[in-house]
């Protein structure tokens, strides 16, 4: 081969090798018969990361090691979700025994997958009857095809936080009910100033923060799949409903492009420079954080919750709302499965605990039993994402074998239709019902 | 028996040549052995790894169990993040690489003349370069914000107009050019020492001879940096080709959405239009769970950095002068 022949040869190979630089590897996991009597200490990774909800944990480990004297927990906090995957693939000593985790849209793949183990068998042998432990709808996002991999630890609901200064100054008495109501109150709340505003009602993009397609449309009490597992988008009315509801309300309050400029100049969602807290915004589609994280902000203004506004051929069912919330799972690549039921059954089931941890960091309990209870601390505020969390018709995203690509493909459909770059709208959702069909066949 | 004896002592000659060949090709490898360890390791193994869970279906947790072409065709007929991560991709080799190039070397050239504080200018130039990409990339979104940067205010005050940069997606890939053009302190250094490396006596010749500065730059400058243009253009590519950072953070940035219980974040925001091979890689094979539709991207990535790589160094004679 001439010089210049060979060095192109090894500068391409040498160059192109670099750049492939994705490894496939990974393990299966297997089930453990260990003995949860006997001394053990078990790795327990979860995502929270505020001082408050790491000592909240900590506390909670406490009571679970006091009653468990064999069991110590290893807890590693602040850990992403992208994290956990790759240590639940890689196993060994350091993985973690026990996860928590934020993301109940990854559920569908960590049964599907095996990553979890199944818990049914465990609850059985405990005695535990989880249609009676566990809210329908908490169930519905923590299990897939009968593979109960995680249970609920903690809920979110999602709702209406509100200004009640900037309510009483345009004159407004109560938080609305339904779409029109919403639409009306949000133009009344909004004050332009220039080409951009000095307030809006409410940020109405899908990037508004938790003002996802997903929050919305479960206020339609959408059906995502058919019975025969088929995407039901275009099918199902209540989302080309949604959608266009949405679409309408961009354009009333002063259109997405105007909007999106905006809010752009929005303070982080966790932060004190949140546009709720700072007068931004005056309605924010929520969850039950957002009341106590505003009164920490020191915001100089009184704050109000309520259900999301329903749509008007709805009025009825107002009080509903989308639920999702923390899950915890058992990797099914430890070997201590059994003394990991323990930990799991403690922090999901028992109730003196999920009560103590709700209180703790303003969340909503997951089980029946908790969200009863007397030592509950329910505030004004707090009790409505409680109601929220009871009403019969709310409604959450299932999960499915992709995780939730399906909802992806529904959202990135969505921000096509706020833009205004979809002409059809059910045209448009048969096609995503198309795309989700073969993303789940994939992944199956 | 003359003959006999003449084949023997040819036939030993051939056996000690042989053997001789032998040691010298066992030390060669002896030699080479710590490389082809690694190259096999690291290397090797992984690329063929790739193409075999490219026809399998895998998620990291179970065993993979052979699909056929399943990836291939989902990835290029069905996968919607493939194709506007290539276009993507493709875009920034293109266009970041060539105004990197430009960039840096207008900014070598510039240096190298100046008399007085080029040590000032080549540390200002260089200091960006030292950024972190994350903390690069967050001051990139902070100052082309289009509701508060101080770049759109200023734009604004000239009465030019103010685009979305991060947040439109006709500007995001020129923001991410500006982004790394920004960063173009190595190029710099290293066209400064190519610079520096061409011989005086030819631009005193070419003075003579009347040649202007642009004749000065084109017959002289260019023939005697073109290797070092070369090598700019080819790592510049492979860098375009593996870009992930800087486009994901400006991307989840400037989305505003961190991704809660029940939020997700796709990349790519907005519309795609800041989506790149990596990232679908890693979208795909580590958040989808896919390996094997994963492995498919990254051999597409592998095919293309070859074929950029290739065509370049044929190309090479055009760069090289002639005496190279």
């Amino acid at each position: 081969m001439p010089r210049t022949g060979r060095l192109t040869a090894a500068a391409t190979l040498l160059a192109a090798i670099s750049v492939l630089a994705t490894a496939c590897t990974g393990q299966g996991g297997n089930t453990a018969a260990d003995d949860p009597g006997k001394d053990v200490t078990l790795n327990f990774w979860h995502g929270w990361s505020a001082p408050s909800e790491i000592k909240a944990i900590e506390e909670n480990i406490a009571r679970f090691e006091k009653a468990h004297p064999n069991i110590k927990v290893q807890v590693t906090g602040n850990m992403t979700d992208d994290k956990i995957n790759q240590a639940l693939r890689a196993g060994g000593d350091k993985a973690p025994d026990v996860v928590a985790s934020f993301t109940t849209d990854s559920v569908g793949k960590f049964c599907n997958s095996r990553a979890f183990a199944d818990l049914n068998p465990l609850l059985k042998k405990s005695g535990i009857d989880k249609e009676k432990v566990f809210p329908k709808t908490l169930l519905e996002y923590t299990q897939f095809n009968g593979n109960q991999c995680t249970l609920p630890l903690l809920n979110d609901a999602y709702g209406l936080v509100y200004n009640k200064t900037a309510f009483a100054a345009a004159g407004i008495t109560e938080p609305p009910r339904t779409w029109s109501q919403f639409t009306e109150v949000a133009q009344k709340l909004t004050k332009t100033s220039g080409d951009s505003y000095e307030q809006v009602g409410l940020m109405p993009t899908y990037h508004g923060y938790e003002t996802t397609p997903m929050r919305l449309a479960a206020q339609w009490s959408p059906t995502y799949f058919g019975a025969d597992g088929k995407s039901n988008l275009a099918k199902d009315p209540a989302f080309a409903k949604m959608l266009t509801a949405q679409k309408d309300l961009v354009d009333k309050l002063g259109g997405y492009e105007k909007l999106e400029r905006f809010r752009n100049t929005f303070g982080d969602e966790w932060s004190a420079e949140h546009p709720f807290h700072t007068g931004k915004v005056a309605m924010q589609v929520d969850g039950e954080w957002r009341p106590s994280m505003a009164k920490e902000a020191g915001v100089p203004f009184e704050i109000g919750t309520a259900p999301l506004p329903v749509p008007d051929d709805q009025a009825a069912d107002y009080g509903k709302g989308y639920l999702s919330g923390t899950i915890m799972g058992i990797a099914s690549g430890s070997a201590k499965q059994n003394a990991s039921w323990e930990l799991v059954k403690y922090m999901t089931t028992d109730t003196e605990a999920v009560v103590a941890f709700a209180n703790a960091i303003h969340n909503v309990p997951s089980t029946l039993a908790a969200l009863e209870s007397p030592d509950l601390q329910v505030t004004p505020e707090s009790k409505t994402f409680l109601d929220i969390a009871r009403h019969p018709k709310s409604g959450t995203t299932p999960a499915q074998a992709d995780g939730g690509t399906y909802q992806l493909t529904f959202q990135d459909f969505a921000y096509a239709v706020e833009k205004g770059a979809v002409a059809d709208i059910p045209a448009g959702l048969a096609k995503v019902d198309q795309q989700i069909d073969t993303d789940i066949a994939k992944a199956k | 028996m003359t003959s006999t004896h003449t084949t023997s002592g040819a036939s030993g000659g051939a056996r000690a040549l042989r053997a001789k060949h032998r040691r010298s090709a066992l030390r060669t490898a002896a030699f080479l052995s710590p490389w082809l360890i690694g190259f096999a390791v690291f290397f090797a193994y992984p690329l063929l790894s790739t193409v075999y869970f490219s026809f399998t279906k895998y998620d990291g947790f179970r065993p993979p169990v052979f699909n056929g072409l399943d990836n291939w065709s989902y990835v290029f007929t069905d996968y919607p993040l493939f194709w506007p991560a290539m276009r993507n991709t493709l875009w920034l080799v293109v266009v970041m690489v060539s105004c990197r190039v430009v960039f840096g070397l207008g900014v070598g050239l510039l240096i190298t003349k100046i008399k007085t504080g080029a040590g000032i200018f080549r540390t200002l130039f260089y200091l960006p370069y030292l950024a972190p990409p994350v903390a690069a990339t967050l001051a990139f979104v902070f100052l082309l914000n289009p509701g508060t940067g101080p770049v759109n205010v200023i734009l604004d005050a000239v009465g030019l107009p103010t685009p979305g940069w991060f947040t439109d997606a006709g500007w995001s890939k020129p923001a991410l050019t500006a982004l790394a053009v920004w960063g173009v302190g190595d190029l710099m250094v290293i066209f400064m020492a190519a610079l520096l490396d061409v011989p005086r006596e030819q631009y005193e010749a070419a003075e003579l001879d009347g040649a202007g500065a642009w004749a000065r730059f084109r017959h002289i400058t260019l023939p005697n940096i073109s290797p070092i243009i070369l090598f700019a253009v080819v790592t510049g590519v492979i860098q375009a080709m593996q870009y992930y950072t800087q486009p994901l953070v400006a991307g989840k940035v400037a989305s505003g959405v961190i991704g809660g219980s029940g939020q997700q974040f796709e990349p790519g925001y907005p519309d795609k239009s800041t989506l790149t091979l990596p990232q679908v890689v890693y979208n795909v094979g580590f958040q989808r769970f896919d390996y094997g539709a994963a492995c498919v991207v990254a051999l597409v990535l592998f095919a293309l950095s070859m074929a950029f790589t290739a065509l370049l160094m044929r190309r090479r004679g055009g760069l090289i002068g002639a005496g190279e």
